[in-house]
């Protein structure tokens, strides 16, 4: 009893000194130098890591190995876990960066993303709002229920995976899923090659021609310590991760206390009538930061147009 | 006795042992677009699913179509050669055979096009070696294998005296390969009264057995769609609606073949206006069946308009309108008025009217797999028209189109293997030959 007490406080510091923390871990089993690879790409966020010889770096994130668990021990959650998101509507702006960390960490062409932002206004007369869109990790999940083969499957951590290897591509998870999470490699993409490491459903990575993947809550980065590449790269804060149990989410800069965040901001579950039981949270968006439109800044023409159908811009076009 | 089998042997001998200028230029023809389906299908497997209209949202399209459409004149087959042949209807021996050969014909090609809607076939024997009872998908495979082992049973059985006959037959001079392979398959039949007597009660269990496989395969089926939550699927009404749209097709599909191998095979004397009425009327009271399925299911997604049902209507009374006012409107009132209207009862309008049902009943698949993944709970957000809206390309079609010319190929070639007006059946039963020629 009293160990299990003294592995929570620990775990809740891990989450608590985020990142430095991770790597830290890492680098106490040795295995930085490894950890570290040559290739250079542009910085999505970087990470302080300690060398072998005692020295703190700060690195790319994509440069990071992680290490990969096989697809047998993929099966089995991580010990004492269980997962949970929150994501605040209310401080959303449309950045799009935690769409492009998920997309480089793993290995996605465009067009293909786990995460999806969708621009949503529930009623004519009701606000539009960002909507960030992961898979849900449902605790009762159709996806896996209609699974033929047993391709994806339900961890004891909440998190839903999908092996690849196994996956037979009959797509029927994707008509189960009634939150469109899930997507499907209807070619071989260059993207998948990027990848040298050998596949690991945890990875999520490398991606197989005539399969079904999604958003898997990187419970790679998550066994070295660290939050899943959306929550980190959000500018905003907008995601937070956290462990249920623990009763403790963060979003790398602030952490709180996960049911008394969902208390205060009236903390709710998208399509809690479907009774999938998701374990993603949304904190609905008031007493917002930025106007909606300011989610149109930046983006590119592609992105812009993918919101042409919304009530919203059809009301806004000049 | 005798003499009367002689004669009908004769008479089908032309069918039986050779085969003409049309007919070769048919089989070619047959050949030619089968040839089509198998360039189609390198390229999908070469190239990836990306040369199928189908996207991240509208996962399944005309191939899931085409493989409800054929295991729904499959299941219809059976239920009406099942049905007729327990009922003993005195006029069902001229068409049951062809009842019988589009039953499992049909049956072989529907799975087919599943198969090419899976991401990777490498990976088939995993739906054997992992596969979960748990799924729908497993519950299919369960089902339509024993549904395919069934039939074989059933159709076996009921050729087996023309089998026999073939054997023993010395009018119609066929080639002695064929001769050794009737003797095999009719495993040494002499219409003992001992082996009538087992032969027809085996007959009557399959005919039982099939009928009932034939239900449950096509609820089954129908589960895959609504056990999910989407809100075209999700109906209760699903498992029995797909069983009478099942039949409905098949009837439609019987007349269709009965016109066609009368015309060809010239059997006017055998199949009249009689056996079109028949089928007519079946087909007509599946119209209502059908109509009034169809009816119930959209009037209540309609009355209560939950957001993504109304949703959903509006995409079908809209986008959809054509294919819904024929398949579901016209699909449903043309047989009633043209079977229904004594003075409109030709053969020639109701093959007409089968035709149109046939093309309606494809639609209302269509209607009940695409729109309902067009429109998902989350509204589709992307810049691509293929995501939003699917299309079939001309890989998909020409793979339909083989599915059609392979249906047709072997439906031709049984017709030259076994004589498909039971020869068997009029001699055995004098008051039914009676009734059949005469009628």
């Amino acid at each position: 009893m009293k160990e299990q007490s003294k592995n929570k406080s620990t775990r809740r510091e891990f989450l608590k000194q985020g990142l430095v923390a991770g790597a830290g871990i890492a680098a106490g089993t040795g295995l930085i130098s490894s950890l570290l690879d040559a290739r250079t790409s542009e910085s999505v966020e970087k990470v302080k890591v300690m060398t072998t010889d005692g020295q703190i770096r700060e690195v790319d994130i994509a440069q990071l190995k992680l290490p990969r668990v096989s697809r047998e021990e993929s099966h089995y959650g991580i010990p004492g876990r269980k997962f949970v998101m929150v994501i605040d509507l209310a401080k959303c702006k449309n950045a799009r960066k935690c769409v492009e960390a998920c997309q480089k960490g793993h290995h996605l062409p465009k067009g293909q993303e786990f995460m999806k932002i969708y621009l949503l206004q529930d009623s004519d007369k009701t606000s539009p709002y960002w909507f960030p869109k992961p898979c849900f990790h449902c605790d009762n999940p159709l996806c896996v229920s209609v699974c033929p083969v047993g391709a994806t499957y339900k961890r004891s951590d909440g998190i839903v995976l999908v092996d690849n290897e196994r996956c037979i591509g009959c797509k029927f998870c994707m008509t189960g899923c009634p939150y469109s999470s899930r997507v499907f490699a209807w070619k071989h993409y260059p993207e998948f090659d990027e990848d040298k490491e050998p596949y690991s459903p945890e990875a999520g990575s490398p991606g197989k021609e005539g399969t079904v993947s999604k958003c898997d809550f990187c419970p790679d980065l998550i066994r070295v310590g660290k939050v899943p590449y959306c929550v980190s790269a959000c500018p905003m804060g907008v995601i937070y991760f956290g462990d249920i149990d623990e009763d403790t989410v963060t979003n790398g800069t602030d952490t709180f206390q996960f049911s008394q965040l969902i208390k205060d901001r009236a903390g709710y579950r998208y399509l809690e009538n479907l009774g999938t039981r998701p374990c993603v949270y949304y904190l609905p968006p008031v007493d917002r930061q930025y106007d909606v439109s300011l989610g149109f800044g930046d983006l590119n023409e592609e992105i812009k147009n993918r919101y042409n159908e919304t009530p919203y811009v059809k009301k806004h076009k000049p | 006795m005798e003499s009367d089998k002689n004669i009908l042997l004769k008479e089908f001998a032309p069918q039986l042992n050779s085969t003409g200028p049309w007919g070769y230029a048919w089989i070619s023809f047959l050949l030619a677009v089968i040839c089509l389906g198998i360039v189609a299908f390198f390229f999908q497997v070469l190239r990836g699913h990306e040369v199928t209209g189908m996207r991240d949202n509208v996962v399944w399209g005309i191939y899931i179509v085409n493989f409800i459409f054929f295991m729904g004149i499959s299941y219809a087959g059976a239920l009406i050669s099942g049905t007729l042949h327990l009922f003993r209807s005195s006029w069902r021996k001229p068409i049951i055979r062809m009842a019988e050969f589009i039953t499992i014909i049909s049956l072989l090609i529907g799975p087919c096009f599943i198969l090419l809607c899976i991401g990777r076939l490498d990976k088939l024997p995993y739906l054997a070696i992992f596969g979960r009872i748990q799924s729908p998908i497993t519950w299919d495979v369960i089902a339509i294998s024993t549904d395919i082992f069934g039939c074989l049973i059933f159709l076996y059985l009921a050729i087996l005296r023309d089998l026999a006959t073939l054997r023993d037959d010395d009018i119609i001079k066929l080639s002695k390969w064929r001769k050794k392979l009737y003797k095999i398959l009719a495993l040494g039949y002499t219409g003992t009264p001992e082996q009538q007597l087992r032969l027809n009660r085996a007959t009557d269990v399959m005919a039982a057995m099939i009928i009932a496989i034939a239900i449950i395969v096509y609820s089954v089926l129908a589960w895959i769609f609504s056990v999910t939550l989407q809100p075209g699927w999700h109906s209760t009404i699903f498992g029995p609606y797909f069983v009478i749209a099942a039949v409905y097709s098949g009837s439609a599909v019987l007349i269709l073949s009965i016109w066609l191998f009368r015309k060809i095979y010239h059997l006017e004397n055998y199949i009249t206006k009689k056996h079109f009425v028949s089928v007519g009327v079946i087909m007509l009271v599946l119209a209502a069946f059908y109509g009034y399925f169809t009816f119930s299911d959209y009037l209540t997604k309609w009355y209560g308009s939950e957001k993504n049902d109304e949703l959903l209507i509006r995409l079908l009374f809209n986008e959809y309108y054509w294919y819904f006012i024929i398949s579901n409107y016209i699909g449903v009132l043309l047989p009633l008025i043209v079977v229904g209207i004594p003075k409109l009862r030709t053969i020639t309008n109701i093959t007409i009217t089968s035709v149109v049902v046939i093309i309606a009943l494809w639609l209302n698949r269509y209607l009940i797999v695409v729109p309902t993944l067009e429109s998902p709970y989350l509204p589709i957000q992307d810049s691509r028209p293929e995501w939003l809206n699917y299309g079939a390309t001309w890989i998909e079609w020409s793979l339909t189109a083989a599915g059609i010319a392979v249906f047709s190929l072997l439906f031709t070639l049984a017709s030259k293997f076994i004589p498909i007006v039971p020869i068997s059946g009029f001699h055995h039963d004098l008051e039914d030959k009676k009734e059949g020629i005469s009628a």
